[in-house]
């Protein structure tokens, strides 16, 4: 999309500034919980068909949630930043459409499995 | 319908990896030999005020900054999902670095020789935060070969610190750094679980 020629500079909103909030009706934060960069999400239960009052933004994610993604994969997909999917994630997750897992925290640094499991998995590739 | 609790699948848990080093040092490379698909992009819209700006009006007022991450994943078993980020080279995102290295395993740091002082930021910042790491020397063709111990002592790393030779277009040569900075980070952290 190109600017007309005399449009000022000052007042001019980059469209791809504005989609993400378009998407989110404004809304910046989810209205639950905090969903991580790297936290897992997967679609629970059928498709909702069209009167269910989802947006494609929606449906599209659990589409994409078959399997497990995370938000930066689901953010990659859809081509909108990250804070997007976060509040997009968490009207599926008060719908219950949605499972969701947080990722390793750094407590749970300490836990010596997961390092083996880490150095198996990585040994297998 | 939707499913009882029980019967919902287990998810995975993910582990990040961030794969730091100076512009050009080779971090979407790495992240791509190593990944299972090609590196993906995220990106995460900013202004001036940070994140949680609720009024889109004022959105003209403010400088708009798009900070762009690549990424891969590598499954590496049911219950665990490893991602690998390389960190926004401008040094003015720090606090993005702050947000990715909150619960990460540890970093690569990716060192060039032909502009070994492009990684001192990153050297600093792990050094400081804490967080485990390892740095990999990528062999780039017709760079200068120097000794370990010659990289090690002009960064001036504590000799505790992992320091090996990598080419980052290989997925073998990849995941052995990979390997080398789980291996280390597990000696730092882990401890024995009771059960």
């Amino acid at each position: 999309m190109t600017p007309p020629a005399d449009h000022d500079e000052e007042h001019w909103v980059d469209p791809e500034i504005i989609r993400p909030y378009v998407v989110t009706r404004g809304r910046t934060r989810p209205a639950h919980g905090r969903f991580d960069l790297i936290s897992m999400a997967l679609a629970v239960g059928p498709l909702p068909g069209p009167d269910a009052g989802l947006d494609p933004e929606h449906l599209r994610i659990l589409q994409l949630c078959r399997e497990p993604k995370s938000v930066a994969e689901i953010a990659a997909h859809l081509n909108l930043p990250a804070g997007t999917i976060r509040v997009l994630l968490g009207d599926l997750f008060d719908r219950e459409l949605v499972s969701a897992q947080e990722p390793q925290s750094e407590v749970d640094m300490r836990d010596v499995r997961m390092y083996r499991a880490v150095l198996d998995g990585l040994r297998s590739l | 319908m939707v499913f009882g609790r029980s019967e919902r699948p287990r998810l995975p848990t993910a582990i990040k990896i961030l794969i730091a080093g100076g512009f050009g040092a080779g971090k979407t490379t790495m992240v791509g030999a190593v990944s299972e698909t090609r590196p993906l992009r995220t990106e995460e819209v900013l202004t001036d005020r940070g994140i949680g700006v609720d009024d889109i009006s004022a959105v003209e007022a403010k400088r708009t900054t798009t900070v762009a991450m690549d990424f891969g994943r590598i499954t590496l078993s049911n219950d665990y999902v490893l991602y690998l980020f390389g960190t926004p080279g401008q040094e003015r995102f720090w606090f993005v670095w702050d947000e990715l290295a909150e619960g990460a395993l540890g970093a690569v740091i990716l060192a060039d020789t032909r502009r070994l002082a492009d990684c001192f930021p990153s050297v600093d910042y792990f050094e400081r935060r804490g967080t485990p790491f390892v740095v990999a020397v990528n062999c780039f063709e017709g760079a200068q070969t120097f000794e370990l111990d010659e990289v090690r002592m002009a960064l001036q790393l504590d000799p505790s610190i992992p320091i090996v030779m990598c080419d980052a277009r290989k997925r073998d040569s990849s995941r052995e750094v990979l390997i080398t900075l789980v291996k280390h980070s597990a000696r730092l952290r882990a401890e024995p679980v009771g059960t």
